[in-house]
Formats: structure tokens, sequence, C-alpha cells
């Protein structure tokens, strides 16, 4: 019994250190924050439009696969996803809608004419309180969601070379 | 490039390591005079809720001690929600639903975290009665010995003070042999 | 040409501790005494070339030598000289080489001092202390070398983070590391005594001094830093339950359960074991505390910051340290054979609760501080453990050991008389149960206020009713009493200072955290405000030349019952290298409280909301909050004077007969 209990110390430690280990190896970001939003119902949104036409609703996304992206002109990041945002609407494939995170309309308008414009709409969030009610804690951010409405997936950060694949693949098969 | 990279890191690394304690950075602007609300059993709850509720952004901070934006945010629409009605649990039911678990500096009890909550006090319990147990297994099968008389007791004080002697060792103790 | 120097040194030391390594064992082993005095002169060997390599470092850092890429990255030569040494550990880098260089203290100490050890022993205990000092020194010449040229250098360094250019920063490192790897010493002695498969009395009272010295430093460098947060960050905390924190705050728990355990181990013989694997936890806390800050695994949104190659160097060293450890306990251990038999109600008993209380509550911020990654490595998602954890679970487990506190010095060893001793704290219950009614009825704050001044107030009465015990105070003449309180030994005395001191701290934590007012406003030139009692006045805001910064300074007049009794003058500073803006709060103690004041952002008209132009002010007071550091220091003393009580001086008793023998009382 004593015998057993003297590698007590032994057996926590190994598994801290399989946890120290996993830890530190692969590409763990330990700020991620999972969003609660995956396969439920999109959240509330109603939002001005950027450039005074319909308003920005969930509406919008009824029906076929849509994309909604958190942008900001003043966020470095985003101007290194913009060539991905362009390519999936070239693809036509899903609607692309921006969120413009606490930005000013002039700005944003500016910095899209420079880089153009993925976008089909694009609603204003000015103080943020839609970004909170999606629970965006940072910009860029980018989710995906279903013909039926339903959150499916979401990029925090800007989106990469895979991610831009898996977005590819994932559209894919909820168009079908 | 890689040179900038480096230097960030470097400071960066300084403060983490360095920083036993500067790892939040100043927050000396975390509320502003404006978030205040007038009532001050309303702000008084609301301040103890934003202690509760970390900031996404930051480091490890609530947002009660956090100058992000985001951060200010929150702590605004905490108030709002409280002068709407809200009671504590459903402003912080509000962000669990947007943010999940992760925004909540004291995590639910669930089976995930049951280790965590229970944890120190199994341990406390398994240990306290294992030594309960090893101390009744130790104990002499014989009535233990009678309480020292006021005099030995004296004796025995006197000795343990001025403490030249090293302690007495019990006679079953056998002779100790070095491994090698 | 120095800097060369001091790389070459610091692989000459790293040569020193190989041989250290190996010489000295092999010595015991043959019971060689040339071989095993090889290994002291090693050891101070290593602590020589180590020393020289870190003058090195420091003397790169002094004439600002930016070819030298540590220097270039963290220093900067408009800084003052100060911050320029105090720089050379304001650094990953510098802070290793100040890290090997304490482990080399230590190793030199035991060579240079332990002339009481038995040969065989110490042979040991430094081979010990050369495989930890290999290592890291491994660590440092392959993963962080300080001495790194660039070529070309730059015309200027990129300077030190604003919040380290701080006396802080001076004198919270060294003191931190000086007690973390002061317990490597604890750990040598338990990994040798492993070896020699012998623990008894002699080992206990050979090894308290090392720990006492370490904890003693350790304390201190928490109780800095703990400081340093206070006045630095600007919004009067002074513990946050950070990652970080509690990295530095888990060997000081399972340390303070170490110095009481080895009281049992000298005294009756008992808890042999347990002692020997609370002296391993203890220096492999510390490590895995040097991995945790330094991996980057915890601290998470800086992860690009730190080298995963450094974190995973780290992580083999606490692993060849916990496997070696443990390992070696757990073979080893069940053949240690322990006496003194006890009944539950004794001062062993007592102290057993202390440890399984500190080691309980140890566990407790182990888990919370882990639990995060743990759950995230095993799939069940994210959460975040912060202040409100470790107020339900590391506070409630304080609390009994507080009471107990009180109460166990008093009770005797072997089978104490419980009834008597509660007789004998019949008056400190009474002053005790005043306190609480006392606080009762003043108090405006929460109410865990009463449960904080009874416990500590319970606790200081307690260790007081001890030592009048003791002396026999008012049982007899005074001055009979008197030279008793002289002739008391000095460990006596340093217990009962220790544990008053910390029914101080007890205090100043619950009065800082259940009184404190704040006001949070937007100030003009000339307006007012009450805090506490006090007036203040806004008088101006200036901007003010620093050294290597500009300051908008406040005016802040303060006044008491109509009369200017101070003037706070808090500073917000922009430094320019590099780029950023701290905030210095203004304090003004008078030892029962802190009148704090951080001066914020300037509100144009209109933009705060209020319609009006100010600066944004806010004032803090803090009572009791200097009875923290207060009652921590007096700790720290109470450890210093227990360092010179004849027992534990270095040079205290030899094991009376060669070993193999037992010793006879």
């Amino acid at each position: 019994m004593i015998r057993v209990a003297t590698y007590l110390p032994l057996a926590v430690a190994a598994i801290l250190a399989v946890v120290f280990f996993w830890a530190l190896s692969g590409d763990r970001d330990p700020s991620r924050v999972p969003s609660p939003f995956i396969d439920k119902p999109a959240p509330a949104l109603d939002l001005a439009a950027l450039d005074g036409g319909p308003r920005l609703t969930k509406a919008a996304f009824a029906g076929r696969v849509s994309i909604l992206n958190v942008f900001a002109s003043w966020c470095l990041p985003c101007l290194a996803e913009h060539p991905f945002l362009m390519a999936l609407a070239k693809d036509g494939k899903a609607q692309v809608f921006g969120l413009n995170y606490k930005d000013k309309p002039e700005d944003a308008k500016a910095w899209l004419a420079e880089h153009g414009n993925p976008f089909t709409r694009i609603g204003t969030d000015r103080n943020g309180r839609a970004g909170i009610e999606w629970g965006v804690y940072g910009v860029p951010e980018t989710f995906l969601i279903g013909p039926d409405g339903r959150i499916r997936h979401k990029v925090v950060g800007p989106i990469t070379n895979d991610q831009l694949k898996q977005l590819r693949r994932m559209i894919g098969d909820l168009g079908k | 490039m890689r040179n900038a990279s480096l230097v960030l890191g470097l400071v960066l690394a300084t403060a983490l390591t360095l920083g036993a304690f500067i790892a939040p950075p100043p927050a000396a602007l975390a509320v502003q005079p404006d978030e205040v609300l007038a009532d001050p059993m309303l702000e008084s709850r609301a301040r103890a809720l934003s202690k509760h509720l970390r900031c996404l952004v930051c480091q490890n901070q609530s947002i009660d001690d956090s100058d992000a934006g985001l951060a200010r945010d929150l702590r605004v629409l905490v108030r709002e929600r409280l002068k709407a009605g809200d009671s504590d649990e459903e402003v912080l039911a509000f962000l669990v639903a947007r943010y999940g678990d992760f925004v909540l500096l004291k995590p639910p009890v669930k089976p995930t975290t049951w280790l965590l909550w229970f944890g120190p006090f199994a341990i406390f319990a398994v240990a306290g009665l294992g030594i309960w147990a090893a101390s009744r297994r130790k104990r002499p099968a014989t009535a233990p010995a009678a309480p020292l008389s006021a005099a030995e007791q004296e004796k025995l004080d006197a000795l343990l003070a001025q403490d030249e002697h090293p302690p007495s060792r019990p006679p079953s103790d056998p002779p100790q042999r070095p491994a090698s | 040409m120095i800097v060369e120097a001091g790389h070459f040194a610091l692989i000459l030391a790293f040569v020193f501790a190989c041989i250290q390594i190996v010489v000295p064992l092999i010595g015991a082993r043959r019971g060689d005494d040339a071989l095993m005095d090889a290994g002291r002169m090693a050891a101070l060997g290593q602590f020589a070339f180590i020393l020289a390599a870190f003058l090195s470092l420091t003397h790169a850092f002094i004439v600002s030598d930016f070819s030298v890429a540590a220097v270039a990255a963290n220093s900067h030569s408009a800084k003052p000289l100060l911050y320029k040494i105090s720089g050379v550990w304001g650094n990953h880098e510098g802070s290793m080489v100040l890290w090997v260089l304490i482990l080399a203290l230590f190793g030199g100490a035991v060579a240079g001092l332990g002339n009481n050890l038995p040969p065989s022993l110490r042979a040991r205990v430094l081979s010990v202390q050369g495989m930890i000092g290999a290592g890291f020194l491994a660590f440092i010449l392959l993963t962080s070398n300080p001495f790194f040229r660039v070529n070309p250098a730059p015309v200027d360094g990129s300077g030190l983070n604003p919040i380290l250019q701080d006396p802080g920063l001076a004198f919270h490192p060294p003191f931190l590391y000086l007690g973390y790897v002061g317990f490597s010493i604890a750990f040598s002695f338990a990994i040798a005594a492993l070896i020699e498969g012998r623990v008894d009395a002699a080992w206990a009272r050979w090894v308290r001094p090392w720990t006492l010295a370490a904890w003693c430093a350790l304390t201190l460098g928490i109780a800095l830093g703990s400081w340093w947060a206070y006045y630095e960050l600007g919004w009067g905390g002074f513990w946050f339950w950070d990652p970080v924190e509690n990295a530095s705050f888990m060997p000081w728990l399972a340390g303070t359960a170490l110095l009481h355990s080895a009281i049992v181990v000298e005294k009756r013989g008992a808890l042999k074991s347990w002692t020997i694997l609370l002296a391993i936890l203890t220096f492999l806390l510390s490590l895995m505390g040097t991995f945790l800050v330094r991996s980057g695994v915890l601290t998470s949104v800086h992860a690009f910051a730190n080298d995963p190659e450094r974190g995973l160097f780290i992580l083999g060293l606490l692993l060849v340290a916990t496997v070696g450890g443990l390992g070696l306990y757990a073979m080893r251990a069940p053949t240690l054979k322990t006496g003194g038999l006890f009944a539950p109600i004794s001062r062993e008993g007592g102290l057993v609760l202390n440890n399984l209380l500190l080691g309980t509550g140890c566990a407790t911020v182990l888990i919370g501080t882990l639990y995060p990654l743990v759950l995230d490595a095993f799939g069940g998602g994210k959460v975040s453990v912060g202040v409100p954890y470790f107020t339900l679970t590391f506070v409630p487990l304080m609390v009994p050991l507080l009471v107990v506190m009180g109460i166990g010095p008093l009770l005797a060893w072997k089978r104490g008389d419980l009834p008597g001793v509660l007789m004998r704290l019949r008056a400190a219950a009474m002053v005790t149960g005043i306190a609480c009614l006392a606080t009762i009825l003043l108090n405006d704050g929460p109410a865990f206020a009463i449960l904080g001044v009874t416990l500590a107030v319970w606790l200081i009465m307690g260790a007081l009713t001890e030592l009048a015990d003791r002396i026999r105070l008012f049982r007899g003449p005074l001055s009979a009493s008197l030279s008793r309180l002289i002739h008391l030994p000095r460990s006596a005395i340093a217990m009962t200072t220790a544990h008053a001191a910390m029914g101080i701290t007890v205090l100043g934590i619950t009065g800082s955290t259940a009184w404190q007012t704040e006001r949070i406003l937007i100030m003009s030139q000339g307006d007012t405000t009450e805090v506490a009692g006090y007036a203040l006045t806004l008088e101006k805001v200036a901007q003010v030349p620093g050294p290597n910064y500009t300051a908008e300074r406040a005016t802040l007049q303060v006044a008491a019952g109509g009369r200017t009794i101070t003037t706070l003058y808090p500073e917000k500073r922009r430094f320019t290298n590099p780029p950023q803006i701290t905030t210095e709060a203004a304090i003004r103690t008078t030892l029962m409280a802190d009148l704090y004041a951080v001066l914020g952002d300037r509100q144009e008209p209109g933009a705060g909301g209020q319609g009006k132009a100010g600066w944004t002010v806010r004032i803090y007071h803090n009572p009791l909050v200097p009875w923290i550091w207060i009652g921590t220091v007096i700790m720290v003393l109470g450890g210093l004077v227990s360092l010179t009580d004849r027992r534990h001086r270095v040079g205290a008793p030899a094991r009376a007969q060669a070993p193999g023998r037992p010793r006879t009382a």
C-alpha cells in the first residue's frame, strides 16, 4: 500500500508532463475562444448598411450559404485576409457579408475602394454592440452560416490558406 | 523583419519572464468616470459582476481591471442590462450565451469542472483519512503510556528548551546503513 | 573581448559543473577523500566562472555595448545607470545567468561552509547541485546565449519595458531567484539522503538552515513583487492569482510546509519520508514555475514571443529532475524507517495538520493554475480560472490553518493536553472575542472582514501566549521572565515572531480588501473631492521632463480637518524607447492606511459624457494595506533570527559518529 503510494507523485508528474508536452507542441492557440454558436441559429442582427441601402438582417442569410466577415479599416490583419475574401466572393458559392466593426463609414468606404469590395452588403456596427451579440472579441473574425440560418464555423483572426481551403470545402458541403 | 519580430519577442519575453507581477499592463484606465452608474447599489453590483468576467482580449484580467476597448464595451453592457432590470445571473447568462464559459472567471460547476471544484476538498479528505488511518495503525497495541507527571513534564520541557541534546531515538529504531 | 571572455567563462563553468557531477559521486562511493574534495573545488570554480560571466554581461549593459544582442534588445543608452544594471536580469538570457549564478552561489556555500557535513553526504549534495547547474548552463549556452553578437551593431538599443524601469525590478527578481533556486539545496540534500538511505535528526538539522534561508528570500521576493505591483499597476491591487504569481506561490507553500515537517524529523524522527518528498516537490515546483513562465504555455497571448525550443529544453530538464527525484523517492522511501510515535493531539499532530492544510493549499493553487490547460488538453473545452475560484477554495483551507496556528505551538510533543492548552489560551480567546465584537459593531464592509480580523487577532494572541507561557510571564518576578526571554532559544523567538507577523499580514489583507474606498472622477483645475475624510484638490497638471520620458504630473493638495497635510504628485509617463505609457501612482501612507492617487487621461469638454473638461483621476483609500508588507518583512526577520539559532547555524553539529552507526542520545 505504502509502496504504491510512493509512486503517486511520479504518476501525477507524468500526467502533467504529457499535458505540458502537448501544450508546447502543435499550433495550439490558448487565446482562442471557441464560439458557443456553432450549429446554433445565428443571433440577432439588424444593422444600417454602409452604403445606405437596405439594412443587414438575419433574413439575408435565408436559403443560401453565407459568410459574415467582421472587418475594420484600422485592422491590419484584415488586409492580409482580404484577397481570400475577394476569392470567396468570386467563387460565387456563398454570399459574403461584411460587419464593419467600430469604424468610421468614410474610412471603411475609402478602404474598400482601395482594396476592393468583396461584400454584397455591409452592416455598420459603430459601437460594437452587434459584435458582442455575435461573440466577437477581435477583428477579423469570419462566420460561416448555413442555408438554414445556423452558424456552422467560425474563423478567429485572419483567414489563412488552410482555412480558405476548409471554408471552401464546407461551403461546398453546405450548398448541397 | 525577422529582426523586428525578434526584438518584439524579446521585449515581450522580458515582460513575461520578469514579470512575476507585471503580466497585467497598467490598468489605471479601467473603469472610466462616465461609465459609473448613479445608483450606488446598481454600480456596486456592476463592479462585482465585472470582477467575475474575463476580458477576452487580455492576458488574464477581468473586464473591471482592463482598459481594452472590448472590456469597456462589456462594462457598459453589464450596466445597461442591470439598469434594464436583469438579475446578476441573467447578465452572466447573456454573456455566456455569446462567449461561452471562457468568459467566466469563476467556472460553472459541471462534470468537466468537478475535479477543479471538488479536487482540493477531495485531496484534503483523502489525505486526512490516510493520515488518520496511518496514525491508528501505528498506535501501539498496549495502552498508551500514562501522561507525564508535572515534575517529569518540567524536566522534559527544560531539556527540550535547552536543546543541547539531540532528540532521543526510539529504541526500536535499528541501526541504519548507508546504501552504498 | 570582455564579452567573449564572459562566454568562455560560461563554457568553463559548464565544464566545472560536469566535473562536479561525476568526481564527488565516485569519491563518495569509494570513500576517497581526495575525489570528494575535488567536488568542492569544482563547485567553487563553477561559481567563480559564472560570476565572471555575469560581471562581463553587466559590463556590456553598463557601457551599452549594442553589438551584444541581449543588450541591444533590452537596453538603451539614455537609460539611468540603475536600470542599465537591473536590465541585466530584465530579459530572458540575462535572468537565466542570474539564475545559475545564484544556483552556483548556493553550491559554493555548501562546498565552502559545509565543514560539519559528513564528507560523503556533502559530496553527493554537490554532485546533485552539479547536475542542476550543468543542465541550466547547457540551456543557456545552447538556446539562450546572452553573449550573442549582432553585426552590424545597432546605433542604439530598443530599451527596456518602462514598467520594468523601476527599483522593483532591481530587487524583486534576485530575491525571488534566491528563494526558487535556494530550494535546490533542499532537493540535493533529499536526493543525497535517498542515495545514502539515511534520514535522521542530523540530516533535518543540516537541511533546515538552507531551506530557511531560501524561504526568507522567497518570502521577501514575493512581497517585493506584490508591493511593486501595488504601486506600479495603479489600482491598488496587490495579488491577482495570475499564473505567474501562482508559480512563485506554490514553492512558497510547499517550502513553508517543509520548514515545519523538518522540525518533526529533527525533534522526533517522524515524517521522514514525507519531508523528503516535500523537499523534492518544493524544488520541482520552482522548476515548474520557471517552465510555466518561460514557455508561454499559460500566458498565452504572447505565445509567439516564446521559443518552443526553449520551452522544450526546460521541460526536458524538469522531466529529468522529476523522474530522477520522484523515481528515486518511489524506490527508496519505503526503506526509510520512521520512528517517533505520537498521539493525534500533540505538537506533531498540529504540525501534520499544518502540512495537510499547506499541502492541500498548494495542490489547490496547482489545480487552479493548470486546470484550463489540462482540460483543454483532454478536449474538455476552455474555461477561465480567476480570482473568484481561489477565494472560494484556497481561502477556506487557510482558515483552519490560522486557527491551528494559534493552538499548535502550545501543545506538548508526543501527547498534548488540549483542554489544558485551551485553558492557557483563555486570555487570548477573550481578547479575540472582544476584537470580533468590535469588528461586528464597526464593520461597514463585507462580513468576511469579521472572520479575517478574528483569525488575525487569535493568531497574534496565540503566538504571544506561547511566548508568555515559555517565559512564565506574570507567574513570577518580571526579572525572572526577562532572563528566561533572553535565554530562550532563538528559534522559539523566531516562531513567535513569524506567527504573529502572519497575523499582521492577514489583518492587512483583510483591511485592504474589505474596507477599500474608491473614487473615480473627472477633475478640472481647482476641483475638490472627498475620500475617506480627506479633501483632495487638483491644483494643476503640468508637463515635466524625466531622464528618458516626459510626464504629465498632477499636483493634488490633500487636506484633513481643514488643514493641508500633504501634496500628491501622480504622474503619467510617456516613454519613447520603447514607446509606452505608464502611470505612477502617488501614495501617502500613515502606517494605518494608504491614500493612493492615479492620474488618467485628459478629458476634452463634452467627450467625457459629463460635458466637463479635466483629467480622469482615481483615488483610493486602502486601510491597513501597509501591514501586508510590514507583516511579511517581520516574518522574514523571524526567519533570519531562527537562522542565527545555534542549532541552525550552517556550521552546527556534525553527525556524532561515522556513518553507518546510530547516534546515541
